[in-house]
């Protein structure tokens, strides 16, 4: 059983541009662009690597914690 | 809601960021607050200085001492600061069209003064606020608004630029390698002298669309592609290196900072007082 939750990887919809450059650089493939904006199509896959926090322009998606 | 790091140094109320979607520039600015996070700095001693563009804007989220000066002037401004407050940690947030356009001389007298500033231009190869006019960073051939048929001008190489002015601490990153910019900002930060950090960053909107670079990942995939570490571009030869530049920390040395040298003269003549 996975004890991952939708509080490890946090987005701020809000701030989200929709640039994509979280989505190309996932090395999991965990993100899409839906409506415009992110979205954690497959949160099981994560692996908490941090890439989309250290290059999201918008300071949009992060993990938790700093 | 936002991370730790961003409720911590930003001005969370001036966000979300008027940069365009995909601009680099957010990427640099994080990676500047991560690096001062890593070293455990007091904010209020920590003061950022920045000219006018389109990434001389971030001084205004930051949340430490900060300046947003006139266009080319920040190091002039951030001279004074850290002449009257040596203690204070002065960091520079400048384009490629401020800080060696406009800016070009107050860059070359840091350098050569080796004041204790750490100097990061984030470097778009354009003047983004501005609508896209060529800088002295646009690779030859490449269009501006200003160059509509090519830029017949030869670009600088500010790394080689600043080293050659006398800053002792010179290295050059891309928004793609962002930890290796982190880094080398921490490492700047520490260097008791004028340090400069080469930020390569995309502006998707003018320098991208004119010049049919795609869109923002594309122009992140081309970095990611085409920078090489400083350690592997030795090896490589003439024609390798062809299309290609170098990451890394390029140059570091040793001399008499400018603010203590100062300090020295002042307490020659309070010496018996
Ligand atoms: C004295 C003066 N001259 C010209 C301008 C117009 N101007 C504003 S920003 C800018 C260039 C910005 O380019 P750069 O420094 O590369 O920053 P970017 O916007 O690309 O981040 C210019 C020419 C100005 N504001 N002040
Ligand atoms: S933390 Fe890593 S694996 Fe998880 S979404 Fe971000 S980039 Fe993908
Ligand atoms: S990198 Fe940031 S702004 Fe761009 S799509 Fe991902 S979350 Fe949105
Ligand atoms: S114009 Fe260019 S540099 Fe300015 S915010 Fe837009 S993408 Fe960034």
């Amino acid at each position: 059983m996975s004890t991952k939750t939708q509080a490890s990887l946090i987005v701020e919809k809000n701030w989200c541009k929709g640039c994509g450059i979280c989505v190309a650089f996932c090395p999991k493939n965990v993100l899409e662009i839906k409506d415009g904006k992110v979205n954690i199509k497959d949160l099981e896959s994560c692996i908490e690597c941090g890439q989309c926090e250290l290059r999201c322009p918008d300071f949009a998606i992060y993990l938790g914690g700093k | 809601m936002p991370s730790q790091l961003v409720k911590e140094y930003f001005r969370t109320e001036n966000l979300p960021h008027i940069w365009c979607p995909g601009c680099g520039n957010g990427i640099v600015t994080r990676a500047i607050v991560k690096a001062i996070d890593n070293l455990g700095l007091n904010k209020d001693e920590i003061c950022v200085v920045s000219g006018i563009g389109c990434s001389s804007r971030a001084s205004g989220y930051l949340d430490f001492n900060t300046v947003h000066t006139t266009h080319g002037r920040a190091l002039a401004f951030a001279t004074g600061i850290k002449l009257a407050k040596p203690n204070l940690n002065v960091i520079v947030i400048t384009g490629d069209g401020d800080a060696s356009a406009i800016g070009g001389n107050h860059l070359i007298h840091a350098a050569r003064r080796n004041i204790d500033i750490t100097t990061i231009v984030f470097n778009n190869n354009t003047y983004g606020m501005t609508g896209g006019q060529y800088s002295p960073t646009t690779p030859t051939g490449d269009k501006g608004t200003t160059a509509p048929f090519g830029n017949i001008d030869t670009n600088f190489d500010l790394c080689e630029l600043a080293k050659a002015a006398g800053a002792t601490y010179v290295s050059r990153s891309t928004i793609f390698t962002t930890n290796m910019l982190i880094k080398q900002v921490e490492n700047g930060i520490k260097n008791k002298g004028f340090s400069f950090i080469e930020a390569l960053t995309t502006c998707p909107t003018y320098y991208g669309r004119k010049n049919r670079k795609g869109e923002a990942v594309d122009m992140m995939v081309y970095l990611k592609e085409n920078a090489i570490n400083i350690a592997a571009y030795d090896k490589l030869s003439e024609e390798q290196r062809e299309g290609k530049f170098v990451v890394g920390e390029i140059y570091k040395s040793n001399r008499p900072e400018y603010t203590e040298e100062y300090q020295r003269i002042i307490d020659s003549f309070s010496k018996g007082v």
